[in-house]
Order: structure tokens, then C-alpha cells, then sequence
């Protein structure tokens, strides 16, 4: 389906026959798909098509969920994430998530920053200050909290809060950031810093996005895929979906026909 | 309506005024029937004196004060631990219906009535103990009446109500929050003691002090025992009298100023519940912004 990738070393995530029930259910159907290295790809699709469970099995946050059972072949970096060999907690440091409701813990600023660091054995005092300083660069929080690193993330406005999740999950030095309608719940000011700091991300990190919100597909992302019911039914660059899909029914979804 | 509603209002107002009156008259009580014996000795002597011995007129309840506090704070650490592991291997570890049968199983508890711990623990874990610090030291004698039975004793009773208030309190940390420790690559003890209790620790923390009240206010239970030697305890095989303990035995047979220093005990045991409750609400206070 994607012409434009040439070797798996450019891919991320490569999925094969990806099916998922909950017990009668049938969540996703014969999923194929390649996710491109340091690309940021959109998943989109009407409520309840099977988008946000598919961005759930790349993390293996799906194994929480009673009933669930998965059947295919995800590979990350050429490797099954599903087999038995596979060490899930190191799987979530490569592959980080970020919430649809901003949920940082009620801690400080600091403490949220350096948890996932601290899980992974990082103790030196110097080394996490400096982690804190550099996320909290990269998603332009530092200076509005340098001065109340030590005060509870809780009392920060829900945008602020969303890019400490965003930092939190940088901290840990992801390879991929999967994001679940990271601006659902926010305000259009703030969907607008979430959506700069995406553009800044990519290139520097593979993203997953799942998004209800077409123009914001349309804006951030390089390549999208477009759910129906549990089936993939297309994936194609980003301008090619918006302009000229091959499928008849994406071309109804993206013009607001249905969903 | 308009008349039957007031009607109605009086009325609750009234039963909401007798619980109040209570609180006011049981206190006045005390102090007025309490006050005159620490005035006659004077409160430093009665607090801190170490000589109980009521027929030669000498009333220094310094070995009450540190009997409750050693089988209180025995309890505490025997029960808080057993108390929260207990409370996160039913809210963490266990299905939903695994943990309802614990649970009923741990809220029957409460409901054995205290004399019945106490002869249980006259029975059965008395004789253990006179065994084991017969062990350690067998010229001591040791009846196994201590300090450590009345711990052991006020541990399992104060379990419920750490267990119930704690599970309630862990039950309600946002699911959210789990899910982003797990998502950082953190397993399932990090997130327990890394996220998840401290979310929840001020349901966690007003479990202990409800415990802590519940223990130093038992009586009949740590009454059979202890063994209510007056002494202040210099070990847990020793045998110690508790404040509750020693109103409950004497009262009945005391007379005049021996009566008044029972009383003023109770005025002692008013002023650490107050104590402790305000210390707890305070605390609470400070935390309870912060958790879930």
C-alpha cells in the first residue's frame, strides 16, 4: 500500500493480519499496515471503528483490557511485539503514549517528569534536572514553569497539563509517541500549541495520532489511515487521502457524508 | 405543607440537638467529676507521677498513659502493614468476586464483639506467648498477660476498619493514572507503590487514625490480657494497665477521690482523642487537595 517506503529499516512498526476480539467481538479485522519512521501517521474514522483500540495494541496497553486477545504479527523494529520473548515494560519506554483526557499524577511538576526516568534507574539528581529542563524545552512549558517545578501539576490549565504528558512521555526517550485525541478535551488555543509542537516532533519521533478531527489529520499528519467498523480501509499519504482517495467511502467520510 | 414542613423541621432539629447535647453533657460531666482530683494533686504530679496505688492515696497515672500507648502503638505496627497489604491484594491483585468474599470475610470482624477477642486471646494467644518468652527467659516467670497480647489482640480488631476505608480509598484512584505509569514502562509494583498509593493516601491515612482511636478507646478486650499491673512496661512480655482497662475495673468498687481520678483519667483519655482527631483533620487538610 505504501509505495514511497523502500527498506523496514524505514519502518517503525509493520503489521500483519493484526485481528483483535473481545470475547464475541470482533474489535479489528486483517489489519495491514506500515507505520514510516519519524513520520507522524493519522488514524481516523468514525467513533467506535476500531482506531484508538488498533493505537493500543502498538504499546500492548490493549493486555489491560479483560477479554481482549490478539492474533497477526505487529513488528517493531523487526521484532514481534506480541511473542512471548518480548519485555513489555521495555516496549512502552520505546513506545510512549499520551492520553485522550490530560491525566498527569498528583504530584509535582518535577515528580511527573521524572518518574518514568526513575522506573528505568536513572537516580543521579543532575541527570533528571537536566531531563526536566530539556522536555519541558521541547514542549515550550519551560518557561511559564520553571519557576513552580515543585508546585502540583494538578493546578496547571488543561493544556499546560496535556504538554506535561506529552513531556512526561519524551522523558523516558521514546522512539514512537502514540497519541489517543490528545486535544479532544481541550480548548481551540490549545489544540493549536498541541498541533505546532507535533510538527516539531516529527521528524525526531515516530507518531501515531488518532484524531476525530479532520482538518487536524489533514494538518499534521504525513500519512493516514482510515478505519471503518474494524477494517482498514485505506492508508495513503496524508495529500492523497484529502484530495484523491481510492476509496469510495473514505471520499464520504473525509467530505462529512457519514461518521 | 407549610406547617407539617416545619413541624418536621423541629423535629430533626430536636434529634440533631440530643446528639450534640450528649457530646456537651458527657464532657462537662467528666471534667466536673475529674477536675478536683488533678487540682489536689496537681496536673504535673498526676500525669507524670509513676505511683498508681489508689488505697495509699497516690494517683499518678504515668504507667496507664504509657500502657495504652505501648498496646496502641504495638497495634498500629502490626496492623497498618498487614492492614494495607491486605487492603491492596483485594483492590490490586483479586477479581471483583474474589474480593467481595475477603471482604465481607475481614467486615465480620468488626462485628465480633470485644469480649469475645479478649477471651480468644486469654485462650489461645496468651499461652503462646507465655510459651515463646518462657523461651527467652525462664526464670522470669512470665504469665504471658503483656503488652504484646493486647497488641496482637488490637491489631485484628483495628483490621477492618484500615482495610474497608483503605480499599474504598485505592478503589478510587482514577484508572488514568495507572494507565499512565503503565504506559511509561513501569510494572505493576511500581505503579502500586509509586502511584497509586500516594493517590490515595489521605483515605489511607484517616484508616490509621480511625484504627489508632478504636485501640486506644478498647477496653474489655485488652481488660483480660494485659494483666493491669500498674507498671510502666520495659518490655513487650511485660505486663502493663491500660487507662480504659483500669476505670472499667476500679470504678465499681471506688469511692470518693479514688472515683474523682478515675474520672480525671477520663478527662486525660477526652483531651488525646481530641488531640488526635484534630491532628488527623489537620492533615488531612494538607493532603486532601492533592488526592483522588
Amino acid at each position: 500500500m505504501i509505495s514511497n517506503v523502500k527498506t523496514t529499516n524505514d519502518l517503525a512498526f509493520k503489521i500483519r493480519d493484526l485481528n483483535l476480539h473481545y470475547g464475541d467481538f470482533h474489535a479489528l479485522k486483517d489489519i495491514d499496515i506500515d507505520i514510516p519512521r519519524h513520520k507522524v501517521t493519522a488514524l481516523i474514522g468514525p467513533s467506535g471503528c476500531g482506531k484508538s483500540t488498533f493505537l493500543r495494541t502498538l504499546d500492548r496497553m490493549q493486555d489491560t483490557v479483560e477479554g481482549a486477545k490478539v492474533e497477526g504479527e505487529i513488528l517493531f523494529d523487526g521484532e514481534d511485539i506480541y511473542s512471548k520473548e518480548c519485555d513489555v515494560t521495555d516496549l512502552r519506554k520505546k513506545v510512549g503514549m499520551v492520553f485522550q483526557r490530560p491525566n498527569p499524577f498528583p504530584k509535582t511538576i518535577y515528580e511527573n517528569l521524572v518518574y518514568g526516568p526513575k522506573v528505568h534507574g536513572i537516580t543521579d539528581k543532575k541527570r533528571l534536572d537536566e531531563i526536566v529542563e530539556r522536555t519541558l524545552k521541547e514542549v515550550a512549558l519551560w518557561d511559564e514553569t520553571k519557576d513552580r517545578l515543585h508546585t502540583s501539576a494538578l493546578g496547571m490549565s488543561g493544556g499546560q497539563q496535556q504538554r506535561l504528558c506529552i513531556a512526561r512521555c519524551l522523558a523516558v526517550e521514546p522512539e514512537v509517541i502514540l497519541m489517543d485525541e490528545p486535544t479532544s478535551a481541550l480548548d481551540p488555543v490549545a489544540t493549536a500549541k498541541i498541533e505546532g509542537l507535533l510538527h516539531d516532533l516529527s521528524g525526531k519521533y515516530t507518531v501515531v495520532i488518532v484524531t476525530h478531527n479532520m482538518q487536524q489529520a489533514g494538518r499534521v499528519s504525513d500519512q493516514t489511515a482510515f478505519f471503518l467498523l474494524g477494517e482498514l480501509l485505506e492508508v495513503n499519504s496524508t495529500e492523497k487521502i484529502f484530495s484523491a482517495p481510492d476509496n469510495k467511502k473514505t471520499e464520504e467520510y473525509i467530505s462529512g457524508r457519514f461518521g | 405543607m407549610y406547617t407539617r414542613e416545619k413541624v418536621i423541621e423541629k423535629l430533626i432539629f430536636i434529634c440533631a440537638a440530643v446528639s450534640v447535647a450528649a457530646v456537651a453533657l458527657i464532657t462537662i460531666f467528666i471534667f466536673a467529676q475529674g477536675m478536683p482530683a488533678i487540682q489536689r494533686t496537681g496536673l504535673l504530679k498526676f500525669i507524670f507521677g509513676t505511683d498508681w496505688s489508689p488505697t495509699n492515696g497516690s494517683y499518678g497515672i504515668l504507667p496507664l498513659i504509657a500502657g495504652s500507648m505501648a498496646v496502641t502503638i504495638g497495634a498500629l505496627i502490626i496492623g497498618i502493614p498487614t492492614g494495607l497489604g491486605c487492603a491492596v491484594f483485594l483492590s490490586e491483585v483479586l477479581d471483583k468476586k474474589q474480593a467481595g468474599f475477603f471482604r465481607s470475610a475481614i467486615e465480620l470482624l468488626a462485628g465480633i464483639p470485644s469480649v469475645v477477642y479478649g477471651f480468644f486471646g486469654l485462650a489461645v494467644i496468651v499461652p503462646m506467648i507465655r510459651a515463646v518468652a518462657n523461651v527467652f527467659s525462664p526464670d522470669a516467670g512470665a504469665t504471658g498477660l503483656s503488652v504484646l497480647a493486647g497488641a496482637i489482640i488490637l491489631a485484628i480488631m483495628i483490621l477492618p476498619t484500615i482495610v474497608s476505608i483503605s480499599v474504598n480509598s485505592i478503589d478510587a484512584v482514577p484508572v488514568t493514572y495507572r494507565e499512565a505509569s503503565y504506559a511509561l514502562g513501569a510494572d505493576r509494583r511500581e505503579t502500586i507503590t509509586k502511584v497509586v498509593l500516594p493517590a490515595a493516601r489521605s483515605g489511607i491515612f484517616s484508616s490509621i487514625v480511625l484504627g489508632m482511636g478504636r485501640a486506644i478507646g478498647e477496653t474489655m478486650a485488652v481488660l483480660l490480657i494485659t494483666g493491669n499491673v500498674a507498671v510502666v512496661p520495659h518490655g513487650i512480655f511485660s505486663p502493663a494497665a491500660t487507662m480504659t482497662g483500669t476505670i472499667a475495673m476500679e470504678m465499681s468498687y471506688a469511692t470518693a477521690e479514688h472515683q474523682q481520678a478515675l474520672f480525671a483519667i477520663g478527662i486525660v483519655l477526652f483531651v488525646i482523642i481530641v488531640i488526635l482527631n484534630g491532628a488527623a483533620q489537620a492533615v488531612m487538610k494538607k493532603f486532601g487537595g492533592e488526592a483522588a
